[in-house]
């Protein structure tokens, strides 16, 4: 309970600092620093009993921004490719990410050096450090706030479902007979809106938690500035040998979970499926882009010179022929 | 007198580079696969959004390499004595609109940048509006015949 007052304390305060720096805009620099710094959500698998209190918290607090279709859905074209994805009848479900749950409890038994472990996994989005789904949406609906949260706008998102397909745990789940799609070309382009776990982004800016991490009766979760919660880890990990998932995975992502068993067992023992993140090592989808990127900055300076040689030849070889 | 501001190798590289820009710009919208195009022997590869994405930002920097050659080579040499037509001023301003939101999608694709999401989705419309504008400028001329984009200044 102690540490989850001091990370309660310490998060309030820290937001409050750059509140006060939004406010007074001569303020010095460093309070400013710790409210666009990048928040990491830490999650202690030992902890965690499996109880679900944060699945329903974050069902009743973010219920308002659950979908509300409208039936009967448009016919898409072509009906064997643009299937409809209905889930407001099975808005129960809590047993996997779904448009109504966008946070689920993994439940798994390992046995790890000869100790059998009974291991709770809280599992939703990551917020991912360079997202794909945000980087590669064609359509500006998604995109990374400066303070770390991933989030997909639910008024802009034509659910064409493309997040899902880069995400290397496909997390974001459709709904369809939502959204603009339905005022453009509905049987043509777009099928509903994507959801997924927002990071409370509307309680983080009030000053507030997550609604997962307050109705935790373990603290398992914290959340604060990234340098500050990474410190943490690494002293664990050093301190208790234990694993961590999250610090390289996809290149690294705004939560980071913390387990004495190591993540290969987890991820080995988890279901696996359509709503359903496995834990495997994931490479950074975004590697090639960056190395790419490089080339699309030279090729302009490529071709001022290249262009600058041709124009030079072309006037020396009139000058040539008008002296002779 | 016709102008000869690039060779027809140039020309060739350039029309291949917008047809693949094109191909694989259009790719990064889910519709491929939805409209069974990417079933087809030989098109599969259209539905990888990772692979046309990376394929994009090659040509895309292949495009950039041959509009500043072509860009240095007319102010080098041709301005003196030839100007731009109405229409190239306008498919100039397109390009350079699509090339400019071009690059900045790769900077804010990059894992140290975040820009603010208002601004991104700027980017990514105007994008993805001026590169629709540009094919159905394409689309008319090729109907329409040939506009020149550069005239002689002898002409007037
Ligand atoms: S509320 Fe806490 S202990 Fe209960 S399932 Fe969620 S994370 Fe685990
Ligand atoms: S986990 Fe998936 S949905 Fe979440 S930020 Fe990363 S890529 Fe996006
Ligand atoms: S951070 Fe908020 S939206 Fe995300 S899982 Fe927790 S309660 Fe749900």
């Amino acid at each position: 309970m102690v540490k989850k007052n001091i990370s309660r304390r310490s998060f309030v305060k820290g937001l409050a600092a750059g509140t006060a720096s939004l406010a007074m805009p001569f303020n010095d620099h460093k309070a400013e620093a710790s409210d666009t710094s990048e928040l990491v959500t830490l999650l202690d698998l030992s902890r965690c009993i499996g109880c679900g209190e944060c699945v329903e918290a974050c069902r009743t607090v973010n219920g308002h921004k659950f979908p509300q279709p409208q039936k009967p859905f448009p016919e898409m074209v072509p009906k064997g490719r643009a299937k409809v994805e209905d889930w407001s009848d099975r808005r129960e479900v809590d047993d996997r990410l779904t448009p109504y749950n966008w946070l689920y409890i993994e439940s798994v038994e390992v046995e790890y050096k000869g100790v059998v472990h009974e291991i709770n996994i809280p599992r939703r989005c990551l917020h991912c450090q360079n997202p794909p789904c945000a980087n590669l949406c064609p359509w500006g609906a998604a995109e990374k706030q400066q303070n770390g949260i991933v989030r997909i706008q639910p008024d802009v998102c034509l659910g064409g479902a493309k997040c899902r397909t880069v995400c290397p745990w496909h997390i974001p789940q459709r709904q369809t007979g939502v959204g603009l799609y339905l005022r453009l070309l509905p049987g043509f382009a777009g099928n509903g809106v994507m959801y997924k776990c927002d990071r409370c982004y509307d309680r983080i800016d009030k000053g507030e938690l997550p609604a997962c991490i307050e109705a935790c009766p373990e603290s398992v979760q914290k959340i604060g500035p990234r340098r500050e919660i990474l410190n943490e880890v690494h002293n664990i990990i050093h301190e208790k040998g234990w694993f961590a998932y999250g610090l390289e995975e996809n290149g690294g992502t705004n939560t980071v979970y913390l387990s004495p068993v190591p993540f290969e067992l987890l991820d080995a023992a988890s279901r696996k499926g359509p709503g359903l993140p496995g834990l495997n090592k994931v490479d950074a989808a975004m590697e090639d882009e960056e190395n790419l990127a490089a080339a699309v900055a030279i090729a302009p300076f490529a071709g001022l010179v290249a262009g600058m040689i041709k124009a030079g030849r072309f006037v020396s070889s009139k000058l040539g022929k008008q002296e002779k | 007198m016709r102008h000869s501001l690039i060779s027809n190798k140039i020309s060739i590289v350039l029309k291949l580079t917008i047809f693949v820009l094109a191909l694989t710009g259009a790719a990064q919208m889910p519709i491929f696969k939805r409209y069974y195009i990417a079933d087809l022997p030989g098109l599969g590869w259209l539905s990888d959004f990772y692979l046309t994405n990376k394929i994009h930002y090659i040509f895309g920097a292949v495009l950039l390499f041959l509009l500043a050659y072509i860009f240095t080579l007319y102010l080098g040499v041709f301005s003196k004595t030839h100007c731009v037509t109405v229409s190239g001023k306008i498919k100039g301003l397109f390009f350079i609109l699509v090339c400019a939101t071009g690059i900045m999608r790769v900077i804010k694709n990059l894992n140290s940048v975040t820009l603010d999401p208002f601004t991104v989705m700027l980017i990514d419309w105007i994008h993805l509006g001026f590169a629709i504008l540009l094919g159905l400028i394409a689309a008319v001329t090729f109907i329409t015949g040939k506009k020149r984009y550069l005239k002689s200044l002898k002409d007037h």
